[in-house]
């Protein structure tokens, strides 16, 4: 299939991911995530999975977004560690 | 320390690495999933349930068991975040405004009354000028957003989408109404009665729709049953008890959703947030 696209989408997917969990801003982490969880829907429409790739647009990218930046707004925006 | 975590991180994450590459490839028209089960619901799910998305009907008939405990673990979820976060004592900070004057008024005292008019309003505490350009915006695009998410779940059984991402839709257009404006307007319009009433709706939707099937001589969640009650074409009437259980599922999500974003933005006191 694409398999350019796959590749772009895949490696982004991976960037996102180490940098998710290397930011001390939790924040940005937050973007990150919803950044993932978009590529991660790219990857499933590519794939032929579309109601998967609907549900990861909605839940992933879209509420599970707001509820980390709900979740950090009530806490603190840096890392401990 | 980190030097371990990492180490173990590493190691599970190579032995997932060991362990995908026994899985049939991507399309593998020999690997298990398609040699029989597949074919079973592409050659049969027409003529059974008349539903054309076959994974709508998987999920929704051949399936409903799954979804119905996925729909009690969201509404579980709601009822968490209720429990843990919600507080019912009053704030002892509050402020107001004198809309005329741009006054502020700062309460310490949890026992003063202030009614909130048009002359007075009540504000957060790390209040910002509301923008009117995002105001607008918001105000425009709820509406379409909310009928977009009623679209979703009636199409569910023809393209993709279904039950829980259009509840998610309708619950984000919620919570952008709550994020555009302030948490008070959204928990004026819908309050927390309402939610709760309507979490639990959805599911009795669902789980009413199988016992409804079994007190008509069929099983747990066989829509087929429901034939004599719906003024249908009889073999339509799984797709129909499909689209039902789509609206339970629907309206549980969409409440819930709004439960959790409101309990957590406000720890729980239901008055400022974000």
């Amino acid at each position: 299939m694409l398999w350019p696209i796959d590749l772009i989408v895949l490696t982004f997917v991976i960037f996102c991911a180490i940098a998710a969990i290397t930011v001390r801003d939790l924040l940005g982490t937050a973007i990150l995530f919803s950044a993932y969880s978009f590529l991660m829907c790219l990857l499933w429409a590519v794939m032929g999975a579309v109601d998967v790739a609907f549900t990861e647009a909605s839940v992933g990218a879209g509420v599970s977004t707001v509820f980390f930046v709900a979740a950090v707004f009530r806490t603190s925006r840096r890392t401990k560690d | 320390m980190k030097f371990i975590g990492t180490v173990i991180v590493c190691l599970t994450g190579g032995l997932l690495l060991y362990g995908t590459m026994d899985l049939p490839d991507w399309g593998d028209p020999g690997s298990p999933a398609s040699t029989h089960l597949s074919d079973y619901y592409i050659e049969h799910i027409m003529e059974q349930t008349q539903v054309p998305n076959l994974v709508t009907a998987v999920l929704a008939d051949y399936r409903g068991y799954d979804t119905m405990f996925e729909t009690a673990v969201v509404f579980c979820a709601g009822l968490a975040c209720f429990l843990l976060l919600r507080d019912f004592r009053p704030k002892k900070d509050r402020y107001f405004r004198h809309v005329p004057t741009g006054v502020m008024l700062h309460f310490k005292n949890p026992d003063t009354r202030m009614i909130a008019d048009n002359e007075f309003e009540h504000m957060d505490k790390d209040w910002v000028p509301s923008d009117m350009i995002i105001k607008t915006v918001c105000r425009i695009l709820i509406p379409f957003i909310q009928i977009y998410a009623l679209y979703v779940v009636a199409h569910g059984d023809f393209s993709p989408g279904g039950g829980f991402q259009g509840g998610v839709i309708f619950g984000s257009s919620l919570i952008l109404m709550a994020i555009s404006y302030n948490l008070k307007t959204l928990v004026k319009r819908v309050t927390e009665k309402f939610l709760s009433i309507f979490a639990a709706l959805g599911v009795l939707i669902y789980v009413g729709l199988g016992v409804g099937a079994m007190v008509m001589g069929g099983h747990f969640l066989d829509y087929g049953m429901l034939a004599p009650l719906l003024p249908s074409d009889p073999g339509h009437i799984r797709a129909l008890g499909m689209l039902g259980v789509e609206i339970g599922v629907g309206i549980a999500v969409m409440a819930v959703m709004v439960i959790i974003y409101v309990n957590i933005v406000s720890e729980g006191r239901h008055d400022e947030g974000l």
